[in-house]
């Protein structure tokens, strides 16, 4: 295979001369005027470096990097889409970047023309009633459904409500939010066929049930056919149903989650809508209500009044939750949005879920033929799907893990690893629609080269990765002998 | 077909080694009578380009003005490096490092970055990001009642100083873990703290008081007096602060004789354009016997099996995706390209740099106020050290004089009347390295016009 091909680049601290500097960004010397007794002793301790040192570094920095530009990252449950550039570019006009967020409405019209078509596309793929931008991540998202659910039995009178039942599939957001928002959470197992076990879910419901958090495809990778049913249990015991998004590019305008019958839905705008994921954001996480949830959606909302545009607050919607940002969320990933859903039009976002479904039954089919075992053998796969290792890893020592850092060698990102939890030894794979049938092709082929590397040479495998920047990383000495911080030499 | 590479040979070929009829058959297990067949609602596609020229007809309405407005978010010049590097697809297109072997670009980044925040803030320990000011805020109350081994009360200070949109999300995403935050009063003569109103909470159960500096008014609070009465309290301090105002001011860590506990802040005056309110990056600093209560991700230095060094996310433990219910909180994605933005920002800057920015600013906003309180009838609200902001207050309604100015190519400052009415006519200026001379004689020359009278000579 190939070459190590070690490369280290020092901390920018370490390149740092006293006195040098990149003085073409040094506005003139002024007098602050501050006294003496407010001000800091000793200088912050920044780094000292030329203009061109600082480029080379931070490019040198980002060629260590994988990304959906440079490399197929089929990581499951994260949607590595294309993201398209005309979505950053037309983002980054400068009246955009340059508005202050508290500048008067009549300054923003155009933005705000952008966000408003925004909020109206997402009310429509959802299906649902009502539409606030403003969570910034999908974890934010979270949070704001579950505070509506909340406020919803709270201004019935419901005080009692305070369970949230999550399936054991659900990412670690949802029991991780339902516990800052004051819930208790009540786990429910799945069925062997990846659907939700109705029996334990009515053993769930009572009296106390405020509501339940779904992900629909599951990330299992499989559709929960009995939505309906589950829809109208919850009901019935006067629960509602929360929708995690981040599965929403599998059912892109095939099928809504307000049809299904969830109450509110967050979607993450880095994931469906093809927004940037930044090496870990920024992310967005509108979220969507039927009915009943309307009065207590987020604020600011944008709304549109004799043909002006304005954020609707607190003063407009005297029951909504709240704020959860500074402003009024990720204006500049809701822009991004916005172009990647006005060059699809509604025709392409069908395409999504086709495509990104046709791609991962595609490479389902392809990796049971090359041996692999899936987890939830004869379901469709969405637009992800599981393989579980652990036959592999029995026979051979050989785990997900080691597969996941194989992988690299071979010029792939890994999928998903060790998520869900209740799958042993998984690879959740996400190919996406962008991806085209000779990459998925490839990547078939390195998976099966693993296979057989692990039955003839274990050892290789295991020691993986060879030709990454740096060899397999000591993770128990990070967390034993802390090191998150460079601090000057003390003289 | 958009950013979809598949030929109808390709289609046609995947079908077949699936077995299935057509793309239809793919979504057999959906129950039929919830499909749709039509999106009423959405518009048609439009090419690349005709979204462009929509977006550019719509950024030219919204046209460019001379701002002088803060409030939580600063203009100031961003090095043409920044968003260059920023934008390349080996940043912009990465995820989370799960794994760190190929993602050492992007770890090393946020270690970097850690220890900027670390050492402008003089704390030992620094996250690698949150969503934005307001919810790092909110996030420094819930870690102080998880660190404060002592205290029961989960009762946080909450000084009216502090930016009351902060205020407004802390108590938002606090309340659901029974967090109390109680407001204590400012000096009307100087626009900072009360410490007389502070002194009535003496010998109660505190578990954090919050500290702004500067405050939302731009004045400089005695961080040395309030510290002191925290630390007699046995409460926590987690300080509010402007990260470009470090340069010139006490950091939280050397405030009093201990120091802060936690400081929490936006780092968007760091390479963050203003882009109408987003995406911002919160950050989040603390001692080390905390770190294990911080929300967010955390990069640490380790090596590797050759020894050699290298980066990785550490104490994952604290996380939701391995602790699930009982995470220190939800947060997953967080504001990885701005944390970027804002790194490379500083490295540009270095100590001297930003020293020069924050005194500039201080400067601007000194000459600004001068300017403005020239003309009669605007009359600075406070006494007292400031830095980049004041409030001004002025002999008639705020909002219909910042629509004329916006009229006339000018974002004036920031109204008070909703969030302050015991202030009056009060309007919050900034003016940051951004703003020269001219700008600030132009604003004058406008606004004196607009009051009807000349400028005092």
């Amino acid at each position: 295979m190939n070459a190590p091909t070690r490369k280290s680049e020092p901390l920018i601290f370490e390149l740092t001369q006293p006195g040098r500097g990149a003085t073409a960004q040094y506005p003139a010397p002024a007098d602050a005027g501050i006294p003496d007794a407010f001000r800091r002793r000793r200088p912050p301790p920044l780094p000292e470096v030329s203009e061109l040192q600082a480029v080379r570094h931070y490019t040198r920095l980002s060629r260590l990097n994988f990304g959906i530009d440079t490399h197929f990252y089929p990581l499951g449950s994260c949607t590595m889409k294309y993201n398209p550039r005309a979505c950053n570019a037309l983002a980054m006009l400068p009246e955009f970047l340059g508005r202050h967020p508290l500048a008067p409405a009549a300054t923003g019209q155009g933005v705000l023309a952008c966000l408003f078509e925004l909020q109206e596309m997402l009310r429509h793929v959802t299906g649902m009633a009502g539409v606030s931008l403003t969570p910034m991540a999908g974890a934010q998202g979270e949070f704001a459904g579950v505070a509506m659910i909340r406020a919803y039995h709270r201004a019935r009178g419901d005080t009692a409500r305070n369970e949230i039942i999550v399936p054991d599939a659900a990412h670690g957001t949802n029991p991780a939010t339902a516990t800052m928002c004051g819930m208790v959470v009540r786990e429910i197992a799945s069925l062997p066929n990846g659907d939700v076990d109705l029996d334990a879910l009515d053993a769930a419901l009572s009296p106390r049930t405020a509501g339940i958090m779904l992900t629909n495809p599951s990330t299992l990778g499989v559709f929960e056919r009995r939505i309906v049913e589950i829809a109208k249990r919850v009901h019935a015991a006067g629960g509602l149903l929360y929708y995690d998004g981040a599965n929403l590019n599998a059912i892109l305008a095939k099928v809504r989650p307000g049809d299904m019958g969830f109450d509110v839905i967050h979607m993450n705008l880095h994931k469906t809508f093809s927004t940037p994921h930044g090496g870990g954001g920024p992310g967005s996480g509108a979220v969507g209500v039927g009915k009943r949830l309307l009065p207590y959606l987020p604020v600011p909302v944008v709304g549109h009044e004799d043909g002006r545009y304005r954020w609707l607050d607190e003063r407009d919607l005297p029951q909504s939750i709240g704020r959860l940002s500074g402003f009024m969320g990720n204006t500049g990933v809701l822009l991004r949005a916005w172009v990647y859903m006005r060059i699809l039009g509604a025709a392409g976002m069908r395409r999504v879920a086709e495509y990104s479904t046709l791609n991962a039954n595609y490479l389902l089919a392809r990796l049971t033929e090359a041996g692999f075992e899936p987890a939830y053998p004869g379901r469709r796969a969405s637009h992800e799907f599981i393989v579980t290792l652990k036959r592999l890893a029995r026979e051979t020592g050989v785990t997900a893990m080691d597969f996941a850092k194989r992988l690299l060698d071979h010029g792939y990102h890994a999928p998903t690893t060790y998520f869900p939890l209740l799958v042993p030894e998984c690879l959740l794979i996400e190919p996406t629609e962008t991806e085209s049938r000779e990459e998925l092709d490839g990547f078939v082929e390195a998976l099966a080269a693993i296979l057989r590397e692990a039955g003839s040479d274990a050892a290789t495998v295991k020691a993986a990765p060879h030709t990454m920047p740096v060899r397999r990383l000591d993770d128990v000495r990070a967390a034993r002998q802390l090191d998150v911080a460079w601090k000057p030499a003390t003289t | 077909m958009p950013y979809i590479p598949h030929t109808a040979a390709d289609v046609r070929a995947m079908l077949d080694r699936i077995g299935a009829s057509g793309i239809d058959a793919l979504f057999d297990e959906i129950p039929p009578e919830l499909r749709v067949q039509d999106l009423p609602g959405v518009p048609e596609a439009l090419t690349e380009m005709e979204v462009s020229r929509l977006a550019a007809l719509r950024a030219s309405t919204d046209g460019q003005r001379l701002n002088f407005i803060g409030a939580g978010a600063y203009e100031h010049h961003i090095p043409a490096p920044v968003w260059a590097l920023t934008s390349r697809g080996e940043i912009y297109s990465a995820y989370t490092p799960y794994q760190a072997e190929a993602s050492q670009g992007t770890l090393q980044t946020m270690y970097e970055f850690q220890s900027m925040i670390a050492g402008l803030t003089a704390m030992d320990v620094s996250n690698a990001s949150l969503y934005d000011g307001a919810s790092a805020l909110a996030a420094a109350c819930l870690l102080a009642v998880r660190a404060h081994r002592r205290s029961q009360s989960a009762r946080i200070l909450m000084p009216q100083t502090v930016n009351p949109v902060w205020r407004r999300v802390a108590q938002v995403i606090t309340e659901g873990q029974g967090l109390t935050l109680e407001p204590v009063p400012y000096d009307p003569a100087t626009g900072t703290t009360d410490l007389k109103a502070l002194a009535k909470f003496a010998g109660t159960d505190i578990t954090a008081i919050v500290i702004p500096q500067p405050n939302y008014f731009g004045q400089l609070e005695d961080v040395g007096a309030l510290t002191r009465f925290a630390r007699e309290q046995g409460a926590f301090v987690i300080g509010a602060v402007n990260p470009v105002a470090l340069a010139l001011l006490a950091p939280p860590g050397e405030w009093g004789e201990g120091g802060a506990d936690i400081a929490c802040g936006d780092a968007q005056p760091f390479g963050v354009p203003l882009s109408s309110g987003g995406p911002y990056v919160g950050f989040m600093a603390s001692r080390k016997e905390h770190v294990r209560q911080m929300p967010g991700r955390i990069a640490g230095r380790t090596v590797d099996l050759d020894g050699r060094s290298g980066y990785t996310l550490t104490l994952q433990a604290r996380e939701q995706h391995i602790r699930r219910g009982k995470a220190t909180s939800n947060i997953c994605t967080n504001q990885g390209l701005l944390m970027t933005a804002a790194t490379i920002h500083l490295a540009l800057l270095g100590p001297v740099g930003l020293e020069r920015v924050a005194a500039a600013c201080a400067a601007r906003t000194r000459e600004l106020v001068d300017a403005l309180t020239a003309i009669r009838g605007v009359r600075a609200a406070f006494a007292g050290p400031r830095f980049h902001e004041a409030v001004l207050q002025l002999d008639r309604p705020v909002a219909p004089l910042l629509e004329a100015l916006a009229a006339e190519g000018i974002v004036g400052g920031h109204d008070l009347a909703r969030d302050y009415p015991e202030l009056g006519h009060a309007l919050l200026v900034c003016a940051t390295e951004t703003r020269t001379a001219a700008d600030i004689a132009t604003y004058a020359r406008v606004l004196g016009s607009l009051l009807g009278r000349k400028a005092v000579a």
